[in-house]
């Protein structure tokens, strides 16, 4: 004690004004801080509570969860008949719902459809972890793709063969996203490489016009060529298989993206880095593969995963060439003469399935943004 | 020193201008070498795939050319802004419908995703809290789902609309029912015409007007006040036009007949659910664009506008829009140019753009590589159009320095 005169805290200290802190100051300064804020917030407030209470209304209070079965197992949509209008009818994606995560594959073997769907997501935590971001990243790729086409495929280790014709539903989209991806990325970065290659003029033209003329034109497109243009191009009497020529499709339309997002990463690097690398005597691939893209690969990781997530959005479109996708398998349960009618509730669980995978990855990649300007402007 | 350096970055400042040596470390003749190599590969590879595509074409007897584009077309196609006949004409005609249907729906897309997307924008960065979260949870929602979908459940909800007879209508003369929307329909009266030439002259008076009155401010300080000249100059000189030639005004109303409306105007429901889908969609892209290029204005330009006591409103538009647009044009560029991309989308639901008539048309004649070719070649010419105009309107506000 060295004699300071601060008095001890009074037993009653003073709470700050109601109307500056706390729960209502907050109120009036973020919902009722004019006549004209007030009018928005209660305008909103009114549209939002209607709209919350239809929609708990028309999903929970009045849906129809299942409808019973007759003798012979079928079901009687009646119950759902009656609800129409007032009611969601969920008892549709209760006998659909396999189907729309499977689409047609064995109903006895759809255990490994399962499995892959669990492989993949597992596939995406393990990539996202900085933990992993290194060579032999590329190995667990190679492995856990091959694992899933056997498990797939089948045909070995007792395993029986399911024709890829079967395929479809969830484990479908994320096979045409995932393994899109997984090829386009080496293609991309050559031709991200060869589009900076001042020294070499025709190749740098010839990478240009292939970026642009694939970003000039829509999915659809390419996915048309690859259906009706491909089988063409073959021999006469090979066909190619639809599932392989739409997966063509998506990567040569995916690897013109991700190439203009790689180039993004190689500009974005600073030039000594380049002046460096030359200046230790190492050649062309050596500098690019060890100096340049380990840095301007895992500069671009946040914009890779942005492509992403719009590739697996875009792999929907091969419902219009007849891939059996996860939108598709949606379609075709709707088809179904006893389910006609109730589209709402089917797109909605399929909206919620790709809202699912594409907010985790978008949330994933924005987390990343902030670190890594962190890092940089420290 | 005898000066036999090789390196020529040693010896001079300029590089010298040496003929190509023949040897295997001249980096300029291994870069013609490897380019050799390169082209000569893809072009080997892309004549194989030309040569397998002949014996295909010849194995399967599909002729080849553009020669199908003069034969009777017999596609019947719903919507067309041009007259169009089936039975009449032919293939090029009914790619010059689908083409124009396909830039009726991007124009009126690219329209209303732009001003539905600054409002969300605006809405999002608004101090009510409320307000900026329903802002974003709708731009988050929407961009996490696939167009295609969207696209599907606006159909859908189109299509579940009650039938003709039962039809909603929620404003005399606006009818809601699963044949589409139906507007009543101006019936055109040379009136009109010279009421719209009177806006025109009007709009040109307000352009000089405002242009006299910034010389004004300029020169003495004082700006004259421009909005009277324009409401009077762009509102009621054609009011009065219209008024001095006895102010004709009918509406042709749509009628109920039998199964279906006669009259009035019709938005199908094919044509009605792309263009919502497409517009509330790319206006989440929009929104995000605008609320970035809003925040990139510092906050300084803010303070300092508002310390030189601006109204709020011309602080927007004078400081911050200005600065803002800058960063805002390039990726609407390419937001623009998905959204007319994302219009192929129509053959999913049945509006017949270019894709899908195209698409009929490669079905009927086998002519892929033609179809194909027809397709890329419309969206290419549609994607340089956008960049070309947004390129040059960017060019325009683009901040000229020194």
């Amino acid at each position: 004690m060295s004699g300071t005169s601060i008095s001890p805290p009074s037993a009653t200290r003073e709470q700050p004004p109601i109307l500056v802190a706390g729960p209502v100051a907050w109120l009036r300064n973020n919902l009722f801080n004019s006549w004209w804020s007030t009018a928005v917030t209660l305008a909103l407030f009114y549209l939002v509570a209607r709209g919350l209470i239809g929609f708990v209304d028309w999903g929970i209070i009045h849906a129809v969860w299942s409808v019973p079965a007759d003798a012979k197992g079928q079901l009687d949509p009646q119950l759902c008949r009656d609800a129409k209008g007032v009611g969601a009818c969920w008892a549709v994606i209760g006998d659909k719902w396999r189907f729309i995560l499977f689409g047609r594959y064995p109903y006895d073997e759809q255990w490994r459809a399962a499995i892959c769907i669990v492989l993949f997501i597992a596939l995406f935590v393990v990539s996202a972890m900085r933990r992993f971001w290194r060579k032999e990243l590329a190995y667990i790729w190679i492995a856990t793709l091959v694992l899933i086409g056997v498990l797939m495929w089948g045909g070995v280790f007792g395993l029986e063969y399911v024709a890829q014709d079967t395929w479809g539903g969830l484990p479908m989209t994320l096979i045409l996203a995932t393994f899109g991806l997984a090829l386009a990325f080496p293609l991309a970065v050559f031709v991200a490489l060869g589009r900076r290659a001042t020294t070499m003029p025709a190749v740098r033209w010839l990478c240009i016009v292939y970026v642009e003329l694939i970003r000039g034109v829509p999915l659809i497109s390419v996915l048309f060529m690859a259906s009706v243009m491909f089988p063409l191009f073959m021999p006469v009497g090979l066909n190619p298989d639809k599932l392989l020529r739409a997966q063509l499709g998506i990567i040569l339309f995916g690897a013109a993206y991700l190439a203009e997002v790689i180039r993004g990463g190689l500009q974005a690097l600073p030039k000594g880095q380049y002046e460096a690398a030359d200046a230790l005597g190492l050649n062309y691939w050596q500098k690019m593969g060890q100096i340049i893209l380990p840095q301007a690969l895992r500069l671009v990781i946040p914009p890779m995963v942005n492509t992403f997530i719009g590739s697996f959005k875009d792999t929907s479109l091969v419902l219009i060439i007849g891939i059996f996708d996860l939108m598709t398998a949606g379609k075709v349960a709707l088809a179904e003469p006893i389910w006609q009618g109730y589209s709402t509730e089917v797109y909605l669980v399929l909206a919620l399935i790709y809202f699912i995978f594409c907010y985790s990855m978008s949330r994933y990649s924005r987390g990343l943004e902030t670190e890594f300007s962190r890092s940089v402007r420290r | 020193m005898s000066g036999a350096t090789t390196d020529p970055r040693m010896t001079s400042r300029a590089a010298p201008k040496r003929g190509i040596e023949l040897s295997w470390s001249d980096p300029r003749l291994r870069a013609i070498f490897w380019q050799i190599v390169i082209i000569g590969g893809i072009a080997g590879i892309i004549w194989y795939l030309v040569f397998n595509t002949m014996r295909n074409l010849e194995v399967r007897r599909i002729a080849t050319g553009f020669g199908f584009l003069d034969n009777l077309a017999g596609i019947p196609i719903g919507e067309h802004l041009i007259d169009y006949d089936p039975a009449v004409h032919t293939y090029a005609r009914a790619i010059w419908v689908g083409v124009l249907n396909t830039m009726k729906v991007s124009v009126v897309g690219i329209v209303l995703s732009t001003i539905l997307g600054t409002l969300i924008g605006i809405a999002r960065l608004s101090k009510n809290w409320l307000l900026a979260r329903l802002a974003a949870i709708y731009v988050e929602t929407i961009r996490d789902i696939p167009v295609l979908l969207q696209l599907f459940f606006w159909y859908a909800i189109v299509q579940a609309l009650p039938a003709p007879r039962q039809a909603l209508r929620p404003i005399e003369g606006v009818i809601l029912s699963n044949r589409g929307i139906k507007l009543p329909l101006l019936e055109w009266q040379p009136a009109h015409s010279w009421a719209l030439a009177a806006f025109v002259l009007g709009w040109i008076g307000t352009a000089s007007w405002a242009r006299m009155a910034r010389r004004r401010q300029e020169a003495t300080g004082i700006r004259p006040a421009v909005w009277p000249a324009g409401l009077a100059l762009m509102l009621g000189f054609p009011l009065l036009v219209w008024a001095a030639l006895g102010a004709p005004f009918m509406l042709e109303m749509p009628v109920l007949r039998g199964f279906n409306f006669v009259g009035g105007m019709t938005v199908t429901p094919e044509y009605g659910a792309l263009t919502i889908g497409l517009v509330i969609y790319t206006a989440a892209y929009t929104a995000e664009i605008v609320r970035s290029g809003i925040l990139a204005v510092p906050t300084g330009q803010w303070e300092a506008a508002g310390a030189l006591g601006l109204h709020p409103w011309s602080v927007m538009r004078l400081i911050v829009l200005p600065q803002a647009l800058r960063v805002i044009i390039p990726p609407m560029t390419s937001t623009y140019l998905s959204l007319a991309k994302n219009s192929s989308l129509a053959v999913a639901i049945g509006y017949q753009d270019v894709v899908s008539i195209t698409g009929t048309i490669l079905n009927q004649t086998g002519q892929a590589v033609e179809g194909i070719a027809v397709i890329m070649a419309v969206y290419l010419t549609i994607s340089l159009s956008i960049s070309l105009f947004m390129n040059w309107y960017n060019a325009r506000i683009a901040l000229v320095e020194r």
